[in-house]
């Protein structure tokens, strides 16, 4: 069996357009909400979200490479094109050796929509133009950077609503693991739009508090209201130690163990002893003991149920006096798509410089919340293991658990 | 619709669209050369006369083609 390392890591985040800036907002405790006015006009009970600058890739890519990228894919390049900074990987380790591709993603709202319009309009399929096929596709991201990037190892996305991003780290750590393939770029991309995510508004759940953004995503806090949409893009470099070591690669961090479970019960709403299931099938892959756990980036979205239930789900897995834990979602709101890789590239982030970013915006946990070790203020603290949680609709659980070396 | 407007337009979109650089423009440089054409890159020209023109061309249209004169043409033909 191999080891399996993060030699590079790439964001493109509300909190953060690389990882310099995404590092300064977490030890900070930056918030990236803001308000979207249109969504209001547009129906939405909510204009709480997160957002980042539109990307401008005239100079980096050619016409054809750009008519195919929707804004997913946008923000997954300008990620990945880091994350191979950072792993010092160019065009020719790429062309010389088989790299994989396993991304996650579950939507691509924008450009379906925009081209059913156009259709609609027009009575006309030629006149969508040639690239809406492949920003509508749901494998968007993975068919657009495996051609940008000529890679020629596995290559499929990997949709698990918002536990997307840390399934693919998942199934990348299993792949390397097992010899299958040496180098994969895993991670997670999130549209952020008034179009993708007036479904999710309609169901309840997006915060309220608009009178102060900043202030709106409050995980765990008792008087938390629902969570703020976001997104960007994560690309996390997964390569074997061997390999690493090999080309004098950067190591970041290993990947000990992985834990996925399924609910088996409602659609949405989560249960506690799935994530457990997930948490401790991930400790036991990893070999290490629950107490030398330091630090927990909780899945916490702001929902009233949702914390409720990880809470509960961490407090019996750890019991008293157990690791540090936090949501960097009340900093970023809730990912989805991206957020598994998103908080796990955090939460490495955390690790490299030895903090713990604060839960912000806690002011007075719940009673499950209570028995945490919840980190409300940026604690200096050295971190050599953490686990990453991440859940969604479906009743899917992912738990991931990486160790610096 | 004057000629020399029908090129302006279609000079204009080649540039702004298609980013063909606008000293490769001439009326005898190749269409399918000059734009680098692929099967895909068609339809988005499609595309491009429609929004311009008002007119939708199809495959067949574009057959005997070859120069950028022949598609300044093939469009005033289509107009009128």
């Amino acid at each position: 069996m191999n080891r399996v390392v993060i030699t590079g890591m790439g964001i493109y985040s509300c909190i953060g357009s690389n990882l310099n800036e995404v590092k300064d907002s977490l030890y900070k405790g930056k918030s990236g909400i803001v308000i979207d006015s249109e969504r209001k006009e547009f129906g939405y009970r909510s204009a709480l979200t997160g957002m980042v600058p539109v990307p401008n890739l005239k100079k980096q890519l050619s016409r054809r490479q750009r008519m195919s990228l929707g804004e997913e894919s946008q923000y997954a390049y300008i990620a990945t094109v880091e994350a191979f900074k950072n792993a010092k990987i160019d065009q020719h380790f790429l062309d010389t050796n088989e790299i994989g591709i396993l991304y996650g993603n579950d939507s691509t709202a924008k450009s379906v929509i925009e081209s059913i319009d156009v259709m609609r309009e027009k009575k006309d399929t030629t006149l969508v133009g040639s690239g809406a096929i492949f920003r509508a596709m749901n494998s968007s991201v993975t068919i657009n950077l495996s051609t940008i990037f000529r890679l020629k190892g596995i290559n499929f996305t990997i949709s698990a609503a918002c536990a997307s991003g840390s399934h693919s780290i998942g199934m990348g750590y299993h792949l390397i693991k097992s010899g299958m393939q040496d180098t994969i770029i895993c991670g997670g991309a999130q549209e952020i739009n008034k179009l993708a995510m007036g479904s999710f508004d309609g169901l309840g759940v997006f915060s309220v508090k608009e009178e102060d953004p900043t202030k709106a995503s409050s995980p765990f806090d008792s008087n938390r209201d629902g969570l703020v949409p976001s997104g960007g893009a994560a690309t996390v470099i997964l390569e074997s130690y061997e390999s690493a070591i090999k080309r004098g690669a950067p190591i970041l961090g290993e990947i000990v163990g992985y834990g996925f479970s399924s609910n088996g019960d409602h659609i949405s709403t989560p249960t506690a002893e799935g994530p457990m299931r997930a948490m401790q099938k991930a400790i036991d892959d990893a070999k290490v003991a629950a107490t030398n756990i330091d630090y927990v980036n909780a899945h916490a979205t702001s929902t009233p149920i949702g914390d409720a239930n990880e809470a509960k789900a961490i407090f019996n897995v750890f019991g008293e006096n157990g690791p540090y834990v936090s949501s960097t979602k009340s900093m970023t709101g809730h990912e989805c798509w991206m957020a598994g890789a998103s908080e796990v590239i955090y939460s490495m982030l955390m690790m490299q410089h030895s903090f713990i970013a604060p839960n912000i915006n806690l002011k007075s946990p719940d009673d499950d919340a209570k028995k945490l070790n919840l980190v409300t203020e940026t604690l200096t603290k050295k971190i050599d293991v953490f686990l990453s949680n991440s859940f969604g609709f479906g009743g899917t659980n992912s738990a991931l658990i990486i160790k610096k070396i | 619709m004057k000629k020399v407007d029908i090129i302006e337009k279609i000079n204009d979109f080649l540039i702004d669209e298609f980013e063909v650089e606008a000293d490769d423009i001439t009326p005898e440089a190749g269409l399918k050369e000059t734009l680098e054409l692929d099967s895909l890159d068609f339809v988005d020209l499609v595309v491009a006369i429609e929004e311009n023109f008002g007119i939708k061309l199809v495959g067949e249209d574009f057959i005997n083609i070859k120069t950028l004169q022949d598609f300044y043409n093939l469009i005033e033909r289509k107009l009128y």
